[in-house]
């Protein structure tokens, strides 16, 4: 591998001579330039909307607004009162409490001291000029004419606020103590789900890949189930298992599953195979002559362990560790199930959107939450790009050696572990079947009747199949592409800095925030790509986007591995270079193309973060269903829905893993050459 | 010109959809109905206009107000059909209903028609705040059953009680605004503060409270009457309670949306709203519905619920939605659990 890009460098010397672009140079660099253009339409616009929108206030101009008050006998005198000059004299309101949300509203009497409903005193009443706003009960009045009116009518008209641009939304938020609150108690649950988290999957993949206990394939295969559903699933397992007429609610001995304890158990369980992943990727790497030396110096395992073990994994903890903080600060739909009166972030986005139709309010919560989560990020980010240097070429594979009773421990802690997830789930499917917990705990499939209840029926788990499909098939495309793109041109350094910065960002964007600002980017009336709102088209988009990190360093990783010697040798036969792609780069390539689209697959299955603000009645989704019928107290359904959603990744899995090994056999021949 | 564009537009989303069949009009009417009457709804009206499909948007009161204000300057939604009078009033003072007088309007009680001529909502029926009260659950904690609203805020209820929060619900807002009117501002706050204690958790929906008390999740939901009558229905161990004080209600109604391009089969579908025919089919949920003389009993509906309900001030609710909602919400919201 090494010699060959020495080799390479020698086949095209790079200097200062420009070299003319050929045909294939335009063809790729244009369709880098239309996948960047994909994402800064659906990435960076609409952010860049979303944070305008946070800025966007709305104030009572009261200079906008003249009265005119007649004496008792009904006369008007000719003189005109401007209300800001009124307030001015009066001070009934101070300039602070001019600016409120969209829906405000605010009495015009309060401007009269010494209003009396029964009063003949009549009143005008005008807008100044066509931005003035005001209503007579729910008239809605804009016309600069003079609306006339007696004492009773007067008490019924109310001033609308006009859109200001500024900081108040902010300053707003941060006075707002359950607001402010919420930060608290989202970063206070992340760090505690995380470190519990870190510890459990360690010692899990410490198990499967330094030891030599038995079932290690099967405990793989459980530890990536909670995968495979939304992560609402757990919030509803936990109320059967914990909840007021929960089976084992003894177990938490009077304490409300409710709260922050149902939120960081679910956390654990969602988040397990993500840490579990990265560790096990971590441990699996690491040299065994550095355990040899250790013997040899007469360490104590437990030296070993720490001096030896610890820091080769460091990167793989450290990593995991902010992986799954910013899954759990990010995450909406656990809290949103399980957290009772316990608010954080994502929930507050959520209920500013949809309670109280506080769009403003909404896109300052998601600046704020997007603060930590880019934070996590780009730690991540460091960290990860360190792990790389670890191993040498000289390293020397570790095989653990039996060990009876550290093996039996190691089994016992995942069995319970397994027991957990099992448990979880298992718990979720029990109650999907029974006819009225806790009453009639006959069996029965009422709970599968979606059709009778909210959220979109069994039209919603179609949805959600056809949704997961397109996005695996259009998203797969899309990205392994443009990576291909940004991977295998030549020159053009800073275009492709670009492109690379761009495929970054949509990992740093919880999935409310993005899903948030595309309300604020395709639902605008002047935006042409307005027809894409409320189809399955935005819903798509919006997958594959809020997906497209991940997918794009795997298809990254894979086409690294690929000798770019291929591109000059297809150059120097005069081959074009998308005969390249399609005959070479695509089949060596296939393994991870898989592994994109059922990523992909199963994340559009189970997400609900993105989409809940997007969804229209047309193009509900199963993972949705869950959460309007957990919302309608309508839990076993919800729960049963779920478990359709864990059946349907499954399938999926195994679809995938029958292709995979198909494709292996056909494409793969190769790999085992040597 | 515009109107061009308009057709050229529609055209574009016609074929990106490629589901319209052109001999039939497609309506999308947004609705809070219970899902599981839907169909039955649309089933009733397709039996006298089979060429007008409905395509339902159905979700919660406080998410399709969201969504209509959200959509304020690009209506998706042709027609309201079964929406609170409290957020019609919103929408209308935002200018987003099409007045119309729907055919026979005139033989519905004027309580349930807007004021204005021609109305830009018309009613159907009213809903009613109740409470659910698991019989078996609150044995078990040794609780004996509330009698008014007041009664609530008992120190042996500490707990065991669950209301909808009325920032996303209708029904929650419906309880609120009735607190107020009932005892005035300063007295209506007092007594929330006071019910606060006592509330386990607030939930999103209006329905959940009363569902959670049929599951047992919770001994008290305060929720509303229909619900209680069909969890009871199937088989709940459910006492449904009308506090004495008197209860809080809102109507469903019915409106165009300003800027529909199907305003003839929008008006057809109003017209029906209003019919006796129609009136007969919101009775086999509702008590109370708009076409006098219609109403029948529902099974398991709690007795004395209809003298019960409070001279409601729909006006105050609407134009002090905002301020009501900020207020509980600075109060109550985001106080972490009660331990």
């Amino acid at each position: 591998m090494n010699s060959a890009n020495i080799d390479n460098t020698v086949v095209r010397p790079k200097g200062s001579v420009k070299a003319k672009l050929s045909r294939d140079d335009i063809i790729m660099r244009g369709g880098m330039i239309v996948i960047a253009l994909y994402l800064v339409i659906s990435l960076v616009f609409p952010l860049y909307s979303m944070f305008s929108k946070s800025f966007s206030t709305f104030q009572y101009d009261l200079s906008k607004f003249e009265v005119q008050v007649s004496d008792d006998a009904g006369q008007f005198s000719p003189e005109i009162t401007n209300l800001q000059n009124l307030n001015e004299g009066l001070k009934v309101i101070p300039d602070e409490e001019l600016s409120t949300g969209s829906g405000g509203r605010l009495g015009a009497t309060i401007f009269f001291p010494d209003f009396s409903f029964r009063s003949p005193v009549m009143y005008r009443i005008r807008n100044v000029d066509g931005q003035g706003r005001f209503l007579v009960g729910s008239t809605l009045m804009t016309g600069t004419d003079w609306q006339e009116m007696d004492s009773n009518t007067f008490r019924r008209v109310q001033l609308r606020p006009v859109r200001s641009t500024g900081l108040s939304n902010f300053i707003n938020y941060f006075s707002t103590p359950a607001l402010f609150k919420s930060i608290q108690n989202s970063i206070f649950i992340a760090i505690i789900s995380t470190i519990i988290t870190v510890i459990l999957a360690f010692w899990f993949a410490y198990a499967l890949n330094r030891s030599c206990m038995r079932f290690k394939g099967f405990f793989r295969l459980i530890a990536m189930a909670p995968i495979l559903v939304p992560s609402l699933l757990p919030g509803i397992a936990l109320v059967y298992l914990f909840g007021a007429q929960g089976v084992i609610k003894g177990l938490l001995f009077g304490a409300s599953i409710y709260g922050p304890i149902g939120i960081i158990i679910g956390s654990v369980f969602f988040t397990f195979p993500h840490a579990f992943l990265i560790i096990s990727t971590a441990l699996a790497i690491s040299d065994a002559r550095l355990y040899e030396a250790a013997i040899s110096l007469k360490a104590s395992p437990w030296k070993t362990f720490w001096t030896v073990t610890i820091p080769g994994a460091r990167y793989g903890i450290i990593s995991a560790a902010f992986v799954v903080f910013n899954l759990v600060i990010t995450d909406f739909g656990l809290p949103k199930v399980i957290g009772g009166q316990f608010n954080v972030l994502a929930v507050d986005i959520y209920k500013q959107v949809i309670g109280q139709q506080n769009f403003e309010m909404g896109a300052v919560v998601s600046v704020v939450l997007i603060i930590p989560a880019i934070l996590a990020f780009a730690i991540d980010r460091v960290v990860q790009s360190k792990q790389v240097a670890l191993l040498t070429a000289r390293s020397v594979p570790f095989n653990p050696k039996p060990s009876s009773r550290a093996d039996f421990i190691f089994t016992i802690y995942c069995g319970l572990v397994g027991l957990f997830i099992i448990g979880m789930l298992g718990i979720c499917q029990f109650a999907a079947l029974i006819k009225f917990w806790p009453y009639d705990l006959s069996l029965s499939l009422n709970n599968y009747q979606f059709d009778k209840m909210d959220g979109g029926g069994w039209g919603a788990y179609y949805n959600s199949i056809k949704m997961a499909l397109l996005t695996a098939l259009i998203g797969t495309c899309v990205i392994f592409f443009g990576a291909y793109l940004v991977e295998k041109s030549s020159g053009f350094k800073t275009g492709r800095a670009i492109f690379q910065m761009f495929a970054m960002l949509p990992m740093a964007i919880p999935g409310m925030v993005l899903g948030l600002a595309y309300i604020f980017f395709f639902n605008n009336p002047e935006n042409p790509l307005h027809i894409v709102y409320g189809t399955m088209a935005i819903l798509v988009i919006c997958t594959v986007t809020h997906f497209y990190t991940v997918s794009h360093l795997t298809a990254v990783t894979a086409l690294k591995q690929m000798d770019s010697e291929f591109e000059s040798v297809s150059a120097s036969l005069k081959q074009p270079t998308f005969k390249l792609f399609s005959r070479v780069t695509v089949p060596v390539c296939l393994p991870a193309i898989l592994d994109i689209a059922i990523y992909l697959f199963v994340n559009a299955m189970t997400t609900v973060s993105a989409v809940v603000f997007l969804y229209s009645p047309k193009t509900s989704l199963a993972s949705i269903a869950v959460l309007n019928m957990d919302d309608a107290g309508d839990i076993a359904p919800a729960a049963a829905m779920g478990m359709m959603i864990f059946y349907t990744n499954i399938f999926a899995r195994v679809i995938h893993l029958i292709l995979s090994k198909g494709v292996l056999r056909r494409t793969q021949a190769w790999r085992s050459s040597n | 010109m515009k109107f061009n564009f308009g057709f050229f537009k529609s055209l574009a989303v016609g074929s990106l959809l490629a589901t319209s069949v052109f001999a039939d009009t497609e309506l999308t009417v947004y609705t809070a109905v219970e899902a599981e009457d839907l169909s039955r709804y649309a089933a009733k009206f397709n039996e006298s206009h089979p060429d007008i499909k409905i395509n339902w948007v159905r979700d919660s009161t406080g998410i399709i107000t969201a969504k209509l204000l959200a959509e304020k300057n690009n209506p998706q939604a042709d027609v309201v059909w079964g929406l609170a009078g409290t957020s019609l009033l919103l929408l209308k003072s935002e200018g987003m209903l099409e007045p119309y007088a729907p055919a026979g309007v005139e033989k519905l009680d004027s309580k349930f028609v807007d004021g204005d001529n021609p109305p830009a909502w018309v009613g159907m029926d009213a809903w009613v705040a109740a409470v659910c009260y698991n019989t078996v659950e609150a044995g078990k904690a040794g609780l004996t059953p509330p009698t008014s609203w007041k009664d609530l805020t008992d120190a042996q209820y500490a707990g065991h009680l669950i209301m909808p929060n009325p920032n996303s619900s209708g029904t929650g807002f419906l309880d609120v605004s009735s607190w107020l009117q009932l005892f005035g501002e300063e007295g209506g706050w007092e007594y929330m503060d006071a019910l606060h204690e006592n509330i386990a958790r607030y939930t999103h929906s209006g329905s959940k409270p009363c569902k959670l008390a049929a599951a047992g999740e919770i001994p008290i939901g305060i929720s509303f009457a229909f619900r209680g009558a069909k969890s009871k229905a199937a088989g709940a161990p459910l006492d449904i309670i009308v506090p004495s004080e008197g209860v809080g209600w809102d109507m469903e109604a019915t409106a165009i949306v300003a800027g529909t391009s199907k305003m003839e089969a929008a008006q057809k579908l109003v017209d029906f709203s209003v019919t006796k025919e129609a009136n007969e089919m919101y009775n086999q949920g509702y008590a109370v519905v708009a076409y006098p003389g219609v109403a029948k009993p529902v099974e398991h509906f709690p007795e004395g619920l209809i003298e019960a309900m409070i001279p409601n001030d729909f006006e105050f609710a609407a134009n002090n939605r905002a301020r009501i909602l900020k207020e509980w919400q600075s109060r109550y919201d985001g106080k972490s659990d009660p331990k």
